[in-house]
Protein backbone atom coordinates (compact mmCIF):
# COMPACT_ATOMS: atom_id res chain seq x y z
CA UNK A 1 0.00 0.00 0.00
CA UNK A 2 2.73 3.23 -1.40
CA UNK A 3 0.60 6.24 -1.08
CA UNK A 4 2.85 9.37 -1.74
CA UNK A 5 2.57 10.81 1.75
CA UNK A 6 1.77 14.23 2.58
CA UNK A 7 4.53 17.07 2.02
CA UNK A 8 5.48 19.05 5.24
CA UNK A 9 4.15 22.35 3.58
CA UNK A 10 1.06 20.68 3.71
CA UNK A 11 1.01 20.63 7.05
CA UNK A 12 -1.43 21.23 9.72
CA UNK A 13 -1.60 22.22 13.39
CA UNK A 14 -3.78 22.04 16.01
CA UNK A 15 -3.58 24.14 18.99
CA UNK A 16 -4.07 22.52 22.14
CA UNK A 17 -4.64 23.97 25.57
CA UNK A 18 -4.41 21.91 28.29
CA UNK A 19 -3.62 21.55 31.95
CA UNK A 20 -0.29 20.22 32.47
CA UNK A 21 0.55 18.89 36.23
CA UNK A 22 -1.83 21.53 37.49
CA UNK A 23 -0.25 24.77 35.31
CA UNK A 24 -2.20 25.28 31.90
CA UNK A 25 0.23 24.66 28.73
CA UNK A 26 -0.35 25.83 25.54
CA UNK A 27 0.76 24.44 22.56
CA UNK A 28 0.36 23.12 18.35
CA UNK A 29 0.68 19.94 17.64
CA UNK A 30 0.33 17.83 14.41
CA UNK A 31 -2.42 15.45 14.62
CA UNK A 32 0.40 12.89 13.75
CA UNK A 33 2.16 13.36 17.23
CA UNK A 34 1.90 11.33 19.94
CA UNK A 35 1.40 11.90 23.85
CA UNK A 36 4.29 10.22 25.09
CA UNK A 37 6.25 12.40 22.50
CA UNK A 38 5.07 15.53 22.97
CA UNK A 39 5.09 14.94 26.76
CA UNK A 40 8.94 13.58 26.86
CA UNK A 41 10.71 15.50 23.93
CA UNK A 42 9.02 18.76 24.14
CA UNK A 43 7.61 19.89 27.13
CA UNK A 44 10.89 17.62 28.90
CA UNK A 45 9.03 15.49 31.47
CA UNK A 46 10.87 12.37 31.00
CA UNK A 47 9.31 10.40 33.81
CA UNK A 48 6.92 9.11 31.34
CA UNK A 49 8.93 6.05 29.51
CA UNK A 50 8.70 4.18 25.89
CA UNK A 51 8.78 0.75 26.56
CA UNK A 52 6.48 -1.82 24.54
CA UNK A 53 5.13 0.98 22.42
CA UNK A 54 1.58 -1.52 22.22
CA UNK A 55 -0.67 -0.34 25.29
CA UNK A 56 0.63 -3.93 26.86
CA UNK A 57 3.42 -2.98 29.42
CA UNK A 58 1.68 0.62 31.28
CA UNK A 59 5.35 2.22 31.18
CA UNK A 60 4.05 5.37 29.54
CA UNK A 61 1.03 5.39 31.27
CA UNK A 62 -0.27 9.37 32.30
CA UNK A 63 -3.24 10.57 33.88
CA UNK A 64 -6.10 12.20 31.32
CA UNK A 65 -8.88 13.57 33.55
CA UNK A 66 -7.83 11.12 36.28
CA UNK A 67 -8.10 8.42 33.95
CA UNK A 68 -4.85 6.03 32.56
CA UNK A 69 -3.73 6.46 29.08
CA UNK A 70 -1.24 5.05 27.15
CA UNK A 71 0.60 7.67 26.35
CA UNK A 72 2.51 5.94 23.76
CA UNK A 73 -0.64 5.51 21.84
CA UNK A 74 -2.82 8.73 22.41
CA UNK A 75 -2.55 11.38 19.84
CA UNK A 76 -1.45 14.01 21.49
CA UNK A 77 -4.33 16.87 19.85
CA UNK A 78 -6.83 14.38 22.44
CA UNK A 79 -6.05 16.26 25.42
CA UNK A 80 -7.73 19.86 24.21
CA UNK A 81 -9.21 20.99 27.22
CA UNK A 82 -8.32 18.30 29.35
CA UNK A 83 -6.04 17.77 32.15
CA UNK A 84 -2.90 15.74 32.25
CA UNK A 85 -0.89 14.52 35.06
CA UNK A 86 2.73 12.97 34.97
CA UNK A 87 4.66 11.25 37.69
CA UNK A 88 6.46 14.68 38.25
CA UNK A 89 3.02 16.42 38.98
CA UNK A 90 2.13 14.03 42.28
CA UNK A 91 4.15 15.47 44.47
CA UNK A 92 2.88 18.35 46.17
CA UNK A 93 5.13 21.57 47.42
CA UNK A 94 7.91 19.18 47.92
CA UNK A 95 5.78 16.56 49.88
CA UNK A 96 5.70 13.29 48.06
CA UNK A 97 2.93 12.03 47.40
CA UNK A 98 1.62 9.03 49.87
CA UNK A 99 1.98 5.94 46.88
CA UNK A 100 5.20 7.74 46.59
CA UNK A 101 6.17 7.26 50.33
CA UNK A 102 4.69 3.99 50.07
CA UNK A 103 6.69 2.73 47.42
CA UNK A 104 10.22 3.57 48.63
CA UNK A 105 9.41 2.31 52.23
CA UNK A 106 8.09 -0.97 50.85
CA UNK A 107 10.63 -1.29 48.41
CA UNK A 108 7.60 -1.13 45.54
CA UNK A 109 10.29 -1.11 42.66
CA UNK A 110 13.58 -2.70 41.36
CA UNK A 111 14.60 -1.14 38.14
CA UNK A 112 12.18 1.44 38.91
CA UNK A 113 11.35 1.71 35.23
CA UNK A 114 7.81 0.57 35.32
CA UNK A 115 7.40 2.68 38.77
CA UNK A 116 5.82 6.14 37.14
CA UNK A 117 3.27 4.00 35.53
CA UNK A 118 2.82 1.79 37.97
CA UNK A 119 2.31 4.52 40.45
CA UNK A 120 -0.18 6.63 38.08
CA UNK A 121 -2.73 3.62 37.61
CA UNK A 122 -2.84 3.14 41.15
CA UNK A 123 -3.50 6.34 41.81
CA UNK A 124 -6.22 6.00 39.56
CA UNK A 125 -7.40 2.82 40.72
CA UNK A 126 -7.30 4.35 44.32
CA UNK A 127 -9.43 7.72 42.95
CA UNK A 128 -11.80 5.58 42.11
CA UNK A 129 -11.96 2.92 44.78
CA UNK A 130 -10.29 3.60 48.06
CA UNK A 131 -10.57 0.22 49.68
CA UNK A 132 -9.53 -2.06 47.31
CA UNK A 133 -9.35 -5.74 47.14
CA UNK A 134 -6.44 -7.46 46.60
CA UNK A 135 -8.53 -8.99 43.75
CA UNK A 136 -9.53 -5.65 42.71
CA UNK A 137 -5.97 -4.26 42.66
CA UNK A 138 -4.79 -6.81 40.60
CA UNK A 139 -7.33 -6.70 38.34
CA UNK A 140 -7.39 -3.09 37.83
CA UNK A 141 -3.19 -2.89 37.10
CA UNK A 142 -3.48 -6.35 35.00
CA UNK A 143 -2.21 -4.02 32.57
CA UNK A 144 1.15 -2.61 34.05
CA UNK A 145 3.76 -4.66 33.71
CA UNK A 146 7.18 -4.99 36.22
CA UNK A 147 9.97 -6.60 33.94
CA UNK A 148 11.93 -7.17 37.33
CA UNK A 149 8.85 -8.82 38.51
CA UNK A 150 8.80 -7.35 42.20
CA UNK A 151 4.61 -7.64 41.91
CA UNK A 152 4.30 -8.50 45.24
CA UNK A 153 6.33 -5.49 46.75
CA UNK A 154 3.77 -3.15 44.34
CA UNK A 155 1.03 -4.68 45.77
CA UNK A 156 2.17 -3.98 49.69
CA UNK A 157 3.20 -0.79 48.64
CA UNK A 158 -0.28 -0.41 46.76
CA UNK A 159 -2.37 -1.38 49.58
CA UNK A 160 -0.22 0.53 52.63
CA UNK A 161 -0.68 4.07 50.41
CA UNK A 162 -4.47 3.20 50.38
CA UNK A 163 -4.41 2.59 54.31
CA UNK A 164 -3.13 5.84 54.98
CA UNK A 165 -4.87 7.79 52.04
CA UNK A 166 -8.00 6.71 53.90
CA UNK A 167 -6.73 7.80 57.27
CA UNK A 168 -5.81 11.09 55.87
CA UNK A 169 -9.34 11.76 54.04
CA UNK A 170 -11.19 10.58 57.81
CA UNK B 1 6.56 6.23 15.13
CA UNK B 2 3.50 7.39 13.05
CA UNK B 3 3.60 9.22 9.69
CA UNK B 4 2.06 12.74 9.04
CA UNK B 5 -1.60 12.77 8.44
CA UNK B 6 -4.20 15.49 7.87
CA UNK B 7 -7.04 15.57 10.84
CA UNK B 8 -10.62 15.79 9.68
CA UNK B 9 -13.49 16.30 12.38
CA UNK B 10 -16.74 16.50 11.13
CA UNK B 11 -20.09 16.81 13.20
CA UNK B 12 -22.53 14.79 11.88
CA UNK B 13 -22.97 10.89 10.90
CA UNK B 14 -23.68 12.52 7.20
CA UNK B 15 -20.90 14.62 7.18
CA UNK B 16 -18.60 11.84 8.09
CA UNK B 17 -20.01 9.50 5.17
CA UNK B 18 -19.28 12.18 3.28
CA UNK B 19 -15.75 13.06 3.79
CA UNK B 20 -15.46 8.89 3.47
CA UNK B 21 -17.24 8.88 0.48
CA UNK B 22 -14.77 11.67 -0.97
CA UNK B 23 -11.53 10.44 0.53
CA UNK B 24 -12.37 6.42 -0.04
CA UNK B 25 -9.43 4.65 0.58
CA UNK B 26 -7.06 7.36 1.19
CA UNK B 27 -9.08 8.12 4.52
CA UNK B 28 -10.25 5.77 7.78
CA UNK B 29 -12.56 6.67 10.61
CA UNK B 30 -10.49 6.83 13.93
CA UNK B 31 -12.44 6.85 17.33
CA UNK B 32 -10.41 5.38 20.24
CA UNK B 33 -7.21 4.71 18.12
CA UNK B 34 -6.31 1.39 19.85
CA UNK B 35 -6.20 -0.68 17.10
CA UNK B 36 -5.62 1.56 14.59
CA UNK B 37 -2.93 3.32 15.66
CA UNK B 38 -0.57 0.48 16.65
CA UNK B 39 -1.44 -0.77 12.63
CA UNK B 40 -0.47 2.66 11.57
CA UNK B 41 2.97 2.87 13.65
CA UNK B 42 3.91 -0.63 12.56
CA UNK B 43 3.65 0.58 9.42
CA UNK B 44 0.90 -2.09 8.16
CA UNK B 45 -1.81 0.49 7.41
CA UNK B 46 -1.14 4.07 6.41
CA UNK B 47 -3.89 6.89 5.64
CA UNK B 48 -3.46 10.71 4.03
CA UNK B 49 -6.79 11.37 6.53
CA UNK B 50 -8.07 10.22 9.61
CA UNK B 51 -12.00 11.13 10.48
CA UNK B 52 -11.91 11.55 13.92
CA UNK B 53 -15.74 10.69 14.79
CA UNK B 54 -15.53 11.68 18.82
CA UNK B 55 -17.22 14.37 18.32
CA UNK B 56 -20.42 13.31 16.69
CA UNK B 57 -23.58 13.56 19.01
CA UNK B 58 -25.54 10.97 20.39
CA UNK B 59 -23.32 7.81 19.60
CA UNK B 60 -21.94 6.73 23.45
CA UNK B 61 -25.36 6.50 24.43
CA UNK B 62 -26.44 3.14 25.74
CA UNK B 63 -30.26 2.90 26.56
CA UNK B 64 -33.22 0.48 26.53
CA UNK B 65 -35.58 0.88 23.63
CA UNK B 66 -38.62 -1.31 24.73
CA UNK B 67 -37.03 -4.66 24.19
CA UNK B 68 -33.75 -3.63 22.79
CA UNK B 69 -30.65 -2.34 23.92
CA UNK B 70 -29.14 0.28 21.99
CA UNK B 71 -25.49 0.87 21.99
CA UNK B 72 -24.01 3.93 20.72
CA UNK B 73 -20.89 2.89 18.53
CA UNK B 74 -19.05 5.61 20.54
CA UNK B 75 -19.11 3.56 24.01
CA UNK B 76 -16.13 2.44 25.48
CA UNK B 77 -15.56 -0.84 26.91
CA UNK B 78 -15.27 1.00 30.24
CA UNK B 79 -18.67 2.43 29.75
CA UNK B 80 -20.16 -0.79 29.14
CA UNK B 81 -18.01 -2.69 32.39
CA UNK B 82 -19.62 0.22 34.59
CA UNK B 83 -23.78 0.27 32.98
CA UNK B 84 -25.72 -0.18 35.65
CA UNK B 85 -28.50 -0.94 32.52
CA UNK B 86 -25.79 -3.86 31.31
CA UNK B 87 -25.43 -5.22 35.06
CA UNK B 88 -29.29 -5.42 35.45
CA UNK B 89 -30.07 -6.58 31.87
CA UNK B 90 -27.07 -8.50 30.22
CA UNK B 91 -24.20 -9.20 33.02
CA UNK B 92 -22.63 -11.61 30.53
CA UNK B 93 -21.51 -8.55 28.20
CA UNK B 94 -20.09 -6.71 31.22
CA UNK B 95 -18.03 -9.64 32.21
CA UNK B 96 -16.93 -9.85 28.92
CA UNK B 97 -16.13 -6.00 29.27
CA UNK B 98 -14.31 -6.40 32.25
CA UNK B 99 -11.85 -8.45 30.52
CA UNK B 100 -10.99 -6.52 27.76
CA UNK B 101 -7.64 -5.88 27.17
CA UNK B 102 -6.57 -3.69 30.31
CA UNK B 103 -8.06 -0.65 32.26
CA UNK B 104 -5.92 2.02 29.32
CA UNK B 105 -7.52 0.33 26.12
CA UNK B 106 -11.14 0.06 27.85
CA UNK B 107 -11.02 3.88 28.67
CA UNK B 108 -10.03 4.88 25.22
CA UNK B 109 -11.29 1.47 22.79
CA UNK B 110 -14.75 1.91 21.75
CA UNK B 111 -17.03 -1.25 20.73
CA UNK B 112 -17.65 0.30 17.71
CA UNK B 113 -13.69 0.69 16.73
CA UNK B 114 -13.55 -2.89 17.93
CA UNK B 115 -15.88 -4.06 15.56
CA UNK B 116 -15.15 -2.28 12.88
CA UNK B 117 -11.53 -3.16 12.98
CA UNK B 118 -12.49 -6.67 12.93
CA UNK B 119 -9.05 -7.94 14.55
CA UNK B 120 -9.73 -11.86 14.54
CA UNK B 121 -8.93 -12.09 18.61
CA UNK B 122 -11.62 -9.60 19.82
CA UNK B 123 -14.10 -10.25 22.23
CA UNK B 124 -17.02 -8.45 21.52
CA UNK B 125 -18.10 -9.89 18.18
CA UNK B 126 -18.54 -13.32 19.22
CA UNK B 127 -21.20 -12.78 22.06
CA UNK B 128 -22.98 -10.24 19.68
CA UNK B 129 -23.74 -12.99 17.60
CA UNK B 130 -24.91 -15.60 20.27
CA UNK B 131 -27.48 -12.55 21.31
CA UNK B 132 -28.79 -12.08 17.92
CA UNK B 133 -27.18 -8.09 17.79
CA UNK B 134 -28.55 -5.72 15.07
CA UNK B 135 -25.63 -3.31 14.12
CA UNK B 136 -27.04 -0.29 12.44
CA UNK B 137 -24.84 1.52 9.72
CA UNK B 138 -25.38 4.78 8.04
CA UNK B 139 -25.05 6.98 5.27
CA UNK B 140 -25.44 10.13 4.03
CA UNK B 141 -29.15 9.71 3.33
CA UNK B 142 -29.69 5.95 4.34
CA UNK B 143 -29.66 3.81 7.10
CA UNK B 144 -30.12 -0.68 7.03
CA UNK B 145 -29.54 -2.96 9.77
CA UNK B 146 -27.03 -5.45 9.46
CA UNK B 147 -27.01 -8.84 11.79
CA UNK B 148 -23.82 -9.58 13.57
CA UNK B 149 -23.35 -12.92 12.00
CA UNK B 150 -23.08 -11.45 8.15
CA UNK B 151 -21.55 -8.47 9.40
CA UNK B 152 -17.59 -10.05 10.01
CA UNK B 153 -16.67 -11.02 6.31
CA UNK B 154 -12.96 -11.68 7.21
CA UNK B 155 -10.26 -11.13 9.31
CA UNK B 156 -10.04 -7.27 9.14
CA UNK B 157 -12.83 -6.89 7.16
CA UNK B 158 -16.10 -6.34 7.63
CA UNK B 159 -19.44 -6.39 5.05
CA UNK B 160 -19.59 -2.39 5.67
CA UNK B 161 -19.24 -0.14 2.45
CA UNK B 162 -16.74 2.58 2.24
CA UNK B 163 -18.87 5.42 3.00
CA UNK B 164 -21.18 3.56 5.71
CA UNK B 165 -21.01 4.73 9.84
CA UNK B 166 -21.38 1.96 11.78
CA UNK B 167 -23.50 3.93 14.57
CA UNK B 168 -25.35 1.69 17.01
CA UNK B 169 -25.48 -1.93 18.36
CA UNK B 170 -29.07 -3.42 19.16
CA UNK B 171 -29.36 -6.44 21.14
CA UNK B 172 -32.58 -7.88 22.42
CA UNK B 173 -33.07 -7.88 25.85
CA UNK B 174 -32.80 -11.77 26.60
CA UNK B 175 -35.60 -13.16 27.90
CA UNK B 176 -36.43 -13.91 31.96
CA UNK B 177 -35.24 -17.51 31.45
CA UNK B 178 -32.35 -16.78 30.12
CA UNK B 179 -28.28 -18.85 30.50
CA UNK B 180 -26.03 -16.87 28.84
CA UNK B 181 -21.67 -16.94 28.64
CA UNK B 182 -19.04 -16.07 27.31
CA UNK B 183 -15.17 -17.77 27.84
CA UNK B 184 -12.13 -17.12 26.49
CA UNK B 185 -8.72 -19.04 26.96
CA UNK B 186 -5.34 -17.66 25.75
CA UNK B 187 -1.71 -17.21 27.52
CA UNK B 188 -0.76 -13.67 25.33
CA UNK B 189 -2.20 -10.25 25.07
CA UNK B 190 -5.53 -11.33 23.03
CA UNK B 191 -7.21 -14.69 23.43
CA UNK B 192 -6.66 -17.80 21.56
CA UNK B 193 -10.36 -18.31 21.47
CA UNK B 194 -13.43 -17.23 22.61
CA UNK B 195 -16.74 -19.07 22.63
CA UNK B 196 -20.21 -17.84 23.55
CA UNK B 197 -23.65 -19.81 24.30
CA UNK B 198 -27.42 -17.98 24.53
CA UNK B 199 -29.92 -20.44 25.91
CA UNK B 200 -33.39 -19.86 26.31
CA UNK B 201 -34.26 -22.08 28.93
CA UNK B 202 -37.62 -23.55 30.10
CA UNK B 203 -37.36 -26.40 32.19
CA UNK B 204 -35.31 -27.57 29.02
CA UNK B 205 -33.75 -25.64 26.28
CA UNK B 206 -36.15 -24.20 23.85
CA UNK B 207 -33.45 -22.14 21.90
CA UNK B 208 -30.04 -22.31 21.45
CA UNK B 209 -27.15 -20.10 19.96
CA UNK B 210 -23.70 -20.80 19.77
CA UNK B 211 -21.01 -18.15 18.39
CA UNK B 212 -16.95 -19.50 18.67
CA UNK B 213 -14.16 -16.66 17.73
CA UNK B 214 -10.36 -15.83 17.46
CA UNK B 215 -9.57 -19.17 16.81
CA UNK B 216 -9.89 -18.05 13.00
CA UNK B 217 -10.11 -15.54 11.02
CA UNK B 218 -14.02 -13.78 12.09
CA UNK B 219 -16.57 -14.83 14.84
CA UNK B 220 -19.63 -17.84 13.10
CA UNK B 221 -22.22 -18.67 14.20
CA UNK B 222 -22.85 -22.28 15.01
CA UNK B 223 -25.70 -23.82 13.58
CA UNK B 224 -24.64 -27.30 13.65
CA UNK B 225 -24.29 -27.61 17.17
CA UNK B 226 -26.78 -25.63 18.16
CA UNK B 227 -29.20 -28.02 17.02
CA UNK B 228 -27.88 -30.52 19.18
CA UNK B 229 -28.64 -28.60 21.88
CA UNK B 230 -32.02 -26.65 21.11
CA UNK B 231 -35.56 -28.50 22.05
CA UNK B 232 -33.52 -31.03 24.17
CA UNK B 233 -33.79 -31.47 28.03
CA UNK B 234 -30.66 -30.35 29.93
CA UNK B 235 -29.58 -34.15 30.32
CA UNK B 236 -30.07 -35.13 26.80
CA UNK B 237 -28.25 -31.49 25.54
CA UNK B 238 -25.49 -32.17 28.05
CA UNK B 239 -24.75 -35.94 26.46
CA UNK B 240 -24.19 -33.95 22.87
CA UNK B 241 -21.57 -31.17 24.29
CA UNK B 242 -18.41 -33.15 22.86
CA UNK B 243 -20.56 -33.66 19.36
CA UNK B 244 -21.23 -29.85 19.82
CA UNK B 245 -17.49 -28.73 20.33
CA UNK B 246 -16.31 -30.76 17.44
CA UNK B 247 -18.96 -28.94 15.19
CA UNK B 248 -17.85 -25.46 16.97
CA UNK B 249 -14.28 -26.43 16.05
CA UNK B 250 -14.94 -27.12 12.51
CA UNK B 251 -16.79 -23.87 12.38
CA UNK B 252 -13.91 -22.05 13.42
CA UNK B 253 -11.47 -22.45 11.15
CA UNK B 254 -9.08 -22.22 13.46
CA UNK B 255 -5.31 -21.76 12.31
CA UNK B 256 -2.04 -22.65 13.45
CA UNK B 257 -0.21 -19.01 14.71
CA UNK B 258 1.35 -17.34 17.68
CA UNK B 259 -1.62 -18.38 20.06
CA UNK B 260 -1.59 -22.18 19.35
CA UNK B 261 -1.95 -24.68 16.78
CA UNK B 262 -5.01 -25.68 15.41
CA UNK B 263 -5.71 -28.80 16.66
CA UNK B 264 -5.03 -27.18 20.49
CA UNK B 265 -7.15 -24.72 19.59
CA UNK B 266 -10.21 -27.22 18.39
CA UNK B 267 -9.65 -28.57 21.54
CA UNK B 268 -10.31 -25.64 23.79
CA UNK B 269 -12.73 -24.56 21.48
CA UNK B 270 -14.68 -28.42 23.20
CA UNK B 271 -13.44 -27.35 26.46
CA UNK B 272 -14.98 -23.93 26.30
CA UNK B 273 -18.16 -24.84 25.19
CA UNK B 274 -18.60 -27.35 28.02
CA UNK B 275 -17.73 -24.86 30.60
CA UNK B 276 -20.05 -22.35 28.47
CA UNK B 277 -22.94 -24.63 28.63
CA UNK B 278 -22.93 -25.82 32.20
CA UNK B 279 -22.65 -22.01 33.34
CA UNK B 280 -25.31 -21.27 31.29
CA UNK B 281 -28.19 -23.85 32.07
CA UNK B 282 -26.99 -23.08 35.88
CA UNK B 283 -28.66 -19.24 35.03
CA UNK B 284 -32.24 -21.15 35.28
Amino acid sequence: MSRPMLRHSDAQFIPVSFTLNGRLQEIEVEPHELLLDVVRDRLGLTGVKRSCDVQVCGACTLLVDGRPVSACTTLAFEVRGRSVLTIEGLAKDGTLHPLQEAFIEHGGFQCGFCTPGMILAARALLDENPNPTEEELKHFMHGNICRCTGYKKIIESIMAAAIKMRGNRA
Amino acid sequence: MLRRFRLEEPESVQETAELLGRFGESAKIYAGGTELLLAMKEGLVQYERLINVKKLQGLSELKLENDTISIGALCTHYQLETAALLKERLPALVELERNVANVRVRYSGTIGGNLCFAEPHADPGTLLLALGATLVAQKSSSRREIPAEEFFVDAYETCLEADEVLSEIRIPVPAAKSGIAYLKFGYLERPSVGLAIALKLNGGISDARVAVGCAGPAPRRVPEAEAMLKGKSIEEASRNLANAGQAAARTAQAITDLHGSQDYKEHIIGVLLKRAFQRSVAQK
